[in-house]
């Protein structure tokens, strides 16, 4: 197995833009990912994730801007790349009467090296369902049977489309693992989700992007980290009295959503204590406390929602809703 | 080499595994031979006394028709909606290597058909004479002819959409194409639609193939021939992947 040499990245994205008619699916987006890692394409549902990766996978043609993929061009170069990567789809792409060792059988015999099929089938934890057609397997089966299919030829780079989307905590956990040992053998995976606790888990490099443009691209670690620490979040039963503990922490709590609260404080021990205290006075339950570091999910849903407001009033001052490009351009300058 | 066979062994397996294609492609046929040779209800054509006469080219015809047309349409049609036509995209497989597979498939098929129809045939007491030198080149251009329409449907239509108008498409072929009712039972207007038919012109011509007595063939030959040549170029033209 060759892996790209010197400064070539597994995945190039540069300045990719697709449009389908008026829709533009993706903005100018662009970013790399390595071998030996996992990079987290992360964003809301019809953020421009699947368009991307079928665009790097040779599904479609960028409207402009440029895409590599081990140095080739997905398209141009398709007949050439296609032995070297492996496609999980987000549903479908297996014919509904066959058995799994049948449907591995088949593709090993597309590729030069195959892994070896019922190797596979065991790792994707699939070998006493060898008797079902897919049809019949669950939801969870057939993502892992995908998954296998898209390991079949020994890829050096795979792309995996919503991986664990729908699938029961169990499945999940199988199909992180076998990522995980993909980052191992030095394959460069780029992997979908909308689910921010996978990416944190998982991911060695995050990608968020919304309305097909770059929001974000860094180690999660980084992201949390960067991220204004100066704050305390706890779950509790939704509509407590925010002013009273406002007053007694002297500092203001807000209900973020229902259940959900942040304290604009620094999570000192003394605040901890004071928040408990209160609560245990009333007699309320803690769900949940986070100090000084912020999860994912909160680094995604302020950048995702300061995005959005950046383009309301982009909008309002000039009048135009179409003119919130250049606060667009110059949030992606920032990062 | 080893992905073409593998393609074609698996595409075979799935369907002789699947209920709905082996009825249409074997027992339909099987049953419409065995039946009307016995019970002699359908018309004949002038000068035949014997049903299986009659029946045995029609059916034939008729085969070619359901696995070319009807088995690799609906089965394509529904391999394109579970998107396994595109996941095949981003395999080393290619179309090319694809396309070929697809094709040796409906051959095997057309053997195991083409055996099984004879025997009963035979057994029916079915004498075959004509031309029959000529018949594997008559039941290629069906196959061409049925193929291109089948993928044609299934390139550009939902799966179950192609699953409706394949079967409906069936009936109508049968019926109009001369296979078990002899084009001169029909009125001269449906007689003559029926003979531009790639039904009408394939059992025309394996009428003439395996039949003594049958009407020449040679306008039926030319409109098999462009059909042949017509339909797969459209499916070529008009396939969509995805």
């Amino acid at each position: 197995m060759s892996f790209p040499k010197g400064d070539t990245p597994a995945i190039e994205v540069d300045d990719l833009t697709i449009r389908y008619g008026d829709h533009v699916a993706v903005a100018g987006l662009s970013f790399r990912a390595e071998s030996g890692r996992i990079t987290a394409l992360l964003g809301p549902n019809g953020a421009g994730k699947t368009s991307t990766v079928e665009t790097l996978e040779g599904y479609r043609t960028p409207t402009s801007g440029k895409v590599r993929v081990l140095g080739l061009d997905p398209r141009r170069d398709h007949a050439a790349l296609v032995g070297r990567i492996g496609v999980m789809l987000q549903s479908g792409g297996v014919y509904t009467g066959i058995r799994p060792l049948e449907m591995l059988r088949l593709f090993a015999s597309y590729y030069e090296n195959p892994a070896d099929p019922v190797e596979l089938l065991d790792l994707v934890g699939l070998t006493d369902r060898q008797r079902s057609t897919w049809r019949s397997l669950s939801g969870g089966e057939q993502q892992r049977l995908s998954l296998a299919l898209a390991l079949i030829g020994r890829p050096e780079v795979a792309f995996l489309d919503e991986p664990t989307a729908g699938i029961d905590p169990s499945g999940r956990q199988l199909i992180r693992r076998v990522v995980a040992d993909l980052r191992a053998e030095g394959v460069a995976v780029l992997l979908t989700t909308h689910d921010l606790d996978e990416a944190e888990k998982l991911a060695d490099q995050v990608v968020i992007i919304d309305h097909g443009r770059l929001l974000a691209d860094a180690a999660p670690d980084e992201l949390m980290r960067n991220a204004d620490t100066d704050e305390v979040r706890f779950g509790a039963p939704a509509a407590l009295d925010t002013a009273a503990l406002t007053a007694r922490l002297h500092a203001t709590v807000v209900e973020v959503s229902p259940g959900e609260y942040r304290v604009a404080t620094a999570g000192t021990p003394a605040v901890v204590a004071a928040l408990t205290a209160w609560l245990a006075e009333h007699d309320l339950p803690l769900g949940d406390l986070r100090v000084g570091r912020q999860t994912l999910e909160d680094v995604f849903l302020r950048l995702t929602e300061s995005a959005a407001a950046a383009d309301a009033s982009a909008a309002e001052f000039s009048g135009s809703p179409t003119a919130g490009t250049s606060g667009r351009r110059s949030r992606r300058s920032r990062r | 080499m080893r992905a073409f066979v593998t393609q074609t062994r698996t595409e075979l397996m799935l369907s002789l595994r699947n209920g709905e294609q082996l009825l249409v492609s074997i027992a339909i046929p099987l049953l419409l031979l065995v039946f009307f040779s016995s019970v002699e209800v359908l018309p004949l054509p002038d000068g035949v006394d014997k049903g299986v006469q009659f029946l045995a080219p029609g059916i034939l015809a008729l085969a070619v028709m359901s696995s070319a047309m009807v088995s690799l349409g609906i089965g394509t049609g529904f391999e394109r909606q579970y998107k396994v036509l595109k996941r095949l995209g981003s395999t080393p497989l290619g179309r090319p290597r694809w396309v070929a597979a697809k094709i040796a498939m409906v051959l095997c098929l057309l053997v195991i058909q083409i055996v099984v129809l004879v025997i009963a045939s035979l057994a029916l007491g079915w004498s075959p004479g004509g031309t029959p030198a000529l018949t594997p080149l008559a039941v290629l251009l069906g196959a061409s002819a049925f193929g291109g329409l089948g993928l044609l449907m299934a390139g550009t239509l939902r799966g179950t959409l192609t699953l409706a108008l394949a079967n409906g498409l069936y009936l109508v072929l049968l019926l109009l194409g001369g296979m078990i009712i002899p084009f001169d039972q029909m009125p001269g207007a449906i007689g003559t639609f029926g003979r531009v038919l790639p039904s009408g012109a394939l059992s025309r011509v394996l009428q003439s193939c395996l039949r003594d007595g049958a009407p020449a063939a040679g306008s039926a030959w030319i409109v098999l021939a462009f059909w042949a040549v017509l339909a797969p170029a459209a499916a070529a033209r008009f396939f969509r992947w995805e």
